[in-house]
């Protein structure tokens, strides 16, 4: 039997969102607020979905102390209480939340490997959030 | 193809053992949740159905009788027990939330006849949860 599991983690870190290729006004109008030059932070919520069989000797997807080691040394380690523009896996890209989510699951995808990595949910904040599964649609 | 979720809550407490596992194993693997004495959550229950909308009543499934069918054959069963010792499903199944998502899904997919079960989702703590949609 497959299920999915899904654990929820939460971080706080700060961003600007700024493009090089955009002039200033440019800029202004796209981000808005957002283009504060000293940049602002969120509350992140994110939640990370793994997939595979039940285990029938231990009953599980994938131990959860596994995912959350995986995730607090490779995620929350990274970006909890950081300014993501100055972080090299944001030096060419801006810090939207997309991106961020994007950045996430491609790291869960590349280095976690007791489960299928599903799909990567983040919060910005209450109103609004973001979903990726690579290549798959996501699902509900 | 519309879909309707129900939600529901139960308590109840369980623990994690695998008797064919030596004690080291049972307690490297399941950590705290081996204490034999068990423990316990409030879980959130969400039933997830699919169905076309009955021109006649405009439900996609009758409420009332959903509502009735999760309460006889789920939070009956699962409300305020021990489940290892009182729910049949975990006398040799560990049980993981993994697990009481397939469960619920057993006990209500036979059940359901208007709608069709979409996903079962159980919550153990509002930071973990299981979606489970009837997949071998
Ligand atoms: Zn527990």
């Amino acid at each position: 039997m497959k299920a999915h599991l899904t654990r929820r983690y939460m971080f706080s870190a700060a961003h600007r969102l700024h493009s090089d290729a955009m002039s200033a006004e440019e800029n202004r109008s796209t981000y808005g607020k957002c283009n504060n030059p000293y940049g602002h932070g969120h509350n992140y919520a994110l939640e990370v979905t793994v997939s595979g069989p039940v285990d029938e000797h231990t009953g599980m997807v994938c131990n959860l102390v596994d995912l959350d080691e995986f995730v607090q040394r490779e995620i929350l380690e990274r970006f909890d209480h950081q300014n993501m523009n100055m972080l090299p896996d944001f030096e060419r890209e801006v810090p939207t939340t997309e991106n961020l989510c994007i950045c996430i699951y491609e790291i869960v995808q590349r280095g976690f490997r007791p489960a299928h990595l599903e799909k990567v949910r983040l919060e910005e904040t209450m109103m609004n959030s973001f979903e990726y599964a690579g290549s798959a649609e996501v699902r509900k | 193809m519309v879909y309707l979720t129900r939600k529901a809550e139960f308590s109840a407490s369980h623990y994690y053992h695998n008797p064919e596992f030596t004690p080291e194993e049972n307690r490297r693997i399941f950590g705290k949740c081996n204490n034999p004495n068990g423990h316990g959550h409030n879980y959130t229950l969400e039933v997830t159905v699919k169905g076309e909308v009955d021109p006649r009543s405009g439900f996609v499934v009758d409420l009332k009788q959903l509502k009735e069918i999760l309460n006889r054959e789920v939070l009956d069963a699962l409300d305020h027990r021990f489940l290892n010792k009182e729910v049949p499903e975990f006398f040799k199944q560990i049980p993981t939330t993994e697990n009481i998502a397939i469960a619920v899904w057993q006990r209500l997919s036979p059940k359901l006849k208007a709608a069709q079960l979409h996903r079962v989702r159980v919550y153990e703590t509002p930071d973990l949860f299981v979606d489970f949609y009837g997949e071998a």
